[in-house]
């Protein structure tokens, strides 16, 4: 079949671009997403222009502000093409050195150069770096590449190319069988097959039908979402008018957390963009398809990202959740069939239709395809977003790419937990680290895939506070439609907030099992069918830790503060005083040079002073902090 | 705060049930909360009872209904801060401030909030005022950042008298 459309001017934007930067040229990216925009990534691309025009180079250098990098840990981030060369951590200071030692010299600046963590080697070319090279990067590809504020940028590399295919070659059924047979699934965390949704919105008759982009992304400790948002937009953009034009909707809505302004100011401009380019509006590319996107603001609900509650919030209700079926893609917003799908589900589809349900269904495993991105955050070496096939372990990731565990103040730290999907998922221990990554094992496993936090834990997290936290997070963020939720999760953080104070008796971890499975099997939505997660997985691998806390009011970890103390260790103290200044009680004193004494009467476990104490290399960190359950020669051992 | 004003806020929505979470982020981007009076407004404006609409914007943690302080210290309390340590950051800002998360200062010069993540997991613990993030946070930097703000707020008030 071949449509009538008119896409010229996208070849001739692209041809334009393409003349304007002559492969020699250099350029000098700047990450521009949150992580390194907080780090001063913004006054740095000023600073950039300016040096340029100081050195008189202007007319022969391009300098972008880019889209996340995912190598947050870094940042502020600073890639010079074309060779790609990456340097970390930059600072305002190294601009001028930068300018003119690599971009007039061509020369490399050793000392910014991210220096691996096991050979000690400087590694030049970003893609080198071992955090990057396992990772397999379709969706993130483009992030670093282009302005996320200039749609000039992404036609230039092929965007908005799959939309054309679409209009011009495809129908709405072939599209869909395309994505079917690509075997793509909800990337939000419960997995659904993304052409079996769109496949059952389309059947069901109605004049008026919508397509929704879930970017409320409530699960803490993930950010995959807003960097596609705020990196390139114009993917996930892409990614919404195919599913229109597959399922027949002529509107759509992309529901940002509030808390993610950037990502919200990045759409904006993308849309606006979009619709001055004709890609947006009432005939798609003169192709007669009529569709317009509006973005949404949330405004601060976890159960938000529940399908049905986020509808319920845009049509300016409570965001509660009602009971499936019918499912969104018969009775959706405001009454008509609607397709939910997340960011990253989204901005997979170009990808798809571009190069074809045959290679994308050539990555991954055999039911779960494609690649994922992770939040790859905690007790990590390189905290940030990796984008991974479907597959890989759980080791590969964390270890590989993310270069292992953490130590503090030069300490070797030892791994004891992953916690996957958020306060739904679940927290595996270490024997479990050689799972390879997909739905179906994660599930079976007892945790999810989730929206793709990773939440790094090492042996100074305590799993029962984790738990606790986490339970906590929903039991605040239960909407109170249904009780099993509303009334269960606040049994469980009561009896939890008793375990970690100390106060648990015998039968409290049967109880928590108890409620756990009343409020699994009996809540309407996902968010209380979900709650128990944590707390049953920790269960699971960590009752040992459970049990001390119980039985002997002990916490390994050291982490519940009525289990701990501080004190002072007589042969490490040099007497130097800096905790006596930090202590906010005076619960420390003691004259210079000689050793301090620590009333426990006075200290409220502040951990200032902990921090604070590593000034004398030799003699090693003199204040610690211990659990009281066991006797001091426990301790010591 | 006079009709007309609320009348300019109102200028350009359609006055339909879905416009009322934008209409209510509109209504605190503007004053900085959301007070009685503008809940009046908006019912009028809308046609839906106060009582709903209190209702509704209860329910969503973004909307307050007090004043704010001056500056708004925001504490991340998502999964990536809590393990490296939040818990404690909190508790010296309540400790320092002598308020709990929700409260303003007597002296109406801090609002402490805490938030379920800002996505800035690799600078974790991280604290932001206002719109400046500060990251990696050690419990000494909370007095110091307190008495920062305390001393600059004192020099722009002195320059203004």
């Amino acid at each position: 079949m071949k449509n009538q459309i008119n896409a010229k001017h996208l070849e001739e934007i692209r041809a334009e671009v393409l003349q304007a930067r002559s492969a020699n040229k250099p350029c000098i990216t700047v990450c521009g997403g949150t992580g390194c925009h907080t780090q001063g990534a913004e006054v740095l691309v000023g600073v950039f222009r300016e040096e340029v025009r100081k050195q008189g180079i202007e007319e022969s250098v391009d300098i972008r502000t880019t889209g996340c990098h995912g190598f947050c840990e870094r940042g502020p981030i600073v890639v010079i093409h074309p060779e790609g060369i990456f340097y970390e951590k930059t600072k305002i200071k190294d601009v001028a050195i930068i300018v003119s030692e690599t971009i007039v010299n061509k020369n490399i600046v050793e000392t910014l150069l991210y220096r691996d963590l096991k050979t000690k080697k400087r590694i030049v070319r970003e893609k080198d770096i071992p955090f990057y090279q396992q990772q397999q990067r379709i969706v993130l590809g483009n992030n670093g590449l282009i302005d996320p504020t200039d749609i000039k940028d992404y036609i230039a590399l092929n965007g908005y190319q799959a939309l054309v295919k679409v209009l011009r070659d495809m129908t709405p059924e072939e599209v869909i069988a395309e994505i079917k047979a690509s075997g793509l699934r909800g990337r939000g965390g419960a997995g659904f097959p993304t052409g079996k949704k769109w496949e059952s919105c389309r059947s069901t008759v109605s004049d008026t039908k919508y397509v929704i982009c879930n970017a409320d992304e409530g699960d803490p400790g993930a950010f995959m979402d807003r960097s596609v948002l705020e990196g390139n937009p114009h993917s996930v953009i892409e990614g919404m008018i195919i599913g229109a034009y597959a399922i027949g909707a002529s509107a759509g809505f992309i529901y940002v957390r509030t808390e993610y302004p950037l990502a919200v100011k990045h759409v904006k401009i993308a849309l606006k963009q979009a619709r001055e380019h004709g890609l947006l509006g009432e005939s798609v590319l003169g192709s007669g398809f009529q569709f317009d996107i509006q973005v949404f603001q949330g405004a601060g609900a976890f159960v938000s990202g529940e399908e049905t509650s986020l509808m319920a919030s845009i049509e300016g209700r409570r965001s509660f959740p009602r009971p499936r079926p019918p499912f969104p893609t018969q009775v959706g917003l405001w009454g008509k069939p609607t397709t939910i799908n997340n960011v990253e589900t989204w901005a997979n589809i170009p990808h798809i239709i571009e190069k074809g349900a045959d290679w994308y269904s050539k990555i991954g495993t055999n039911n779960s395809k494609g690649t994922k991105i992770f939040s790859l955050v905690g007790k990590i070496n390189n905290t940030g977003l990796v984008e991974v096939p479907m597959g890989i372990t759980l080791r590969q990731v964390i270890y590989d790419i993310g270069g292992g565990i953490k130590s503090e103040k030069r300490i070797k730290k030892k791994f004891k937990a992953v916690q996957t999907g958020g306060p739904s998922g679940g927290c595996l221990p270490e024997n479990m680290l050689d799972l390879p990554i997909d739905y179906d094992t994660l599930a079976k496993a007892g945790s999810i895939m989730g929206s793709g936090g990773m939440i790094v834990m090492d042996e100074d997290t305590c799993m029962v506070d984790v738990a606790r936290y986490f339970l906590n997070f929903t039991q605040e963020e239960s909407c109170g439609k249904c009780s099993p939720c509303r009334i269960g999760t606040v049994q469980m953080v009561e009896i939890l907030n008793r375990i970690t104070q100390g106060k648990g008796d015998e039968g409290d971890i049967e109880r928590l099992e108890n409620l756990a499975q009343t409020i699994k099997t009996h809540s309407l939505c996902g968010l209380g069918q979900t709650a128990p997660n944590p707390v049953l997985t920790t269960l699971r691998y960590f009752r040992s830790e459970y049990l001390l806390h119980v039985k002997e009011k002990h916490c390994p970890a050291s982490v519940c503060k009525a289990l701990i103390e501080y004190r002072v260790i007589p042969e490490k103290c040099t007497g130097c005083q800096r905790c006596v200044s930090v202590c906010p009680t005076g619960a420390i004193t003691g004259p210079r040079a000689q050793l301090h004494n620590l009333d426990p009467s006075k200290c409220i476990k502040c951990r200032a002073c902990y921090e604070i104490c590593h000034f004398d290399a030799i003699a090693g960190d003199a204040i610690i902090i211990r659990s009281r359950g066991r006797s001091a020669d426990e301790q010591t051992k | 705060m006079k009709n007309k004003d609320y009348q300019d806020i109102f200028s350009g929505f359609k006055c339909e049930e879905g416009d009322l979470i934008p209409l209510l982020q509109k209504l605190q981007e503007t004053y900085g909360y959301i007070s009685e009076e503008a809940i009046t407004y908006l019912s009028r404006f809308l046609k839906i009872s106060e009582n709903q609409i209190f209702g509704i914007a209860s329910f969503y943690s973004q909307f307050k209904f007090v004043e704010p302080g001056k500056c708004t210290i925001k504490v991340c309390m998502g999964t990536a801060c809590h393990v490296r340590g939040s818990q404690n950051i909190l508790d010296e800002f309540r400790r320092w401030l002598h308020i709990e998360p929700g409260q303003t200062t007597d002296d109406k010069l801090f609002t402490l909030e805490t938030v379920n993540c800002l996505g800035a997991c690799a600078l974790g613990p991280i604290v932001v005022f206002d719109a400046d993030y500060h990251g990696q946070m050690r419990i000494k930097k909370v007095e110091e950042l307190i008495q920062k703000y305390r001393s600059e707020n004192e020099r722009e008030s002195d320059a203004v008298i």
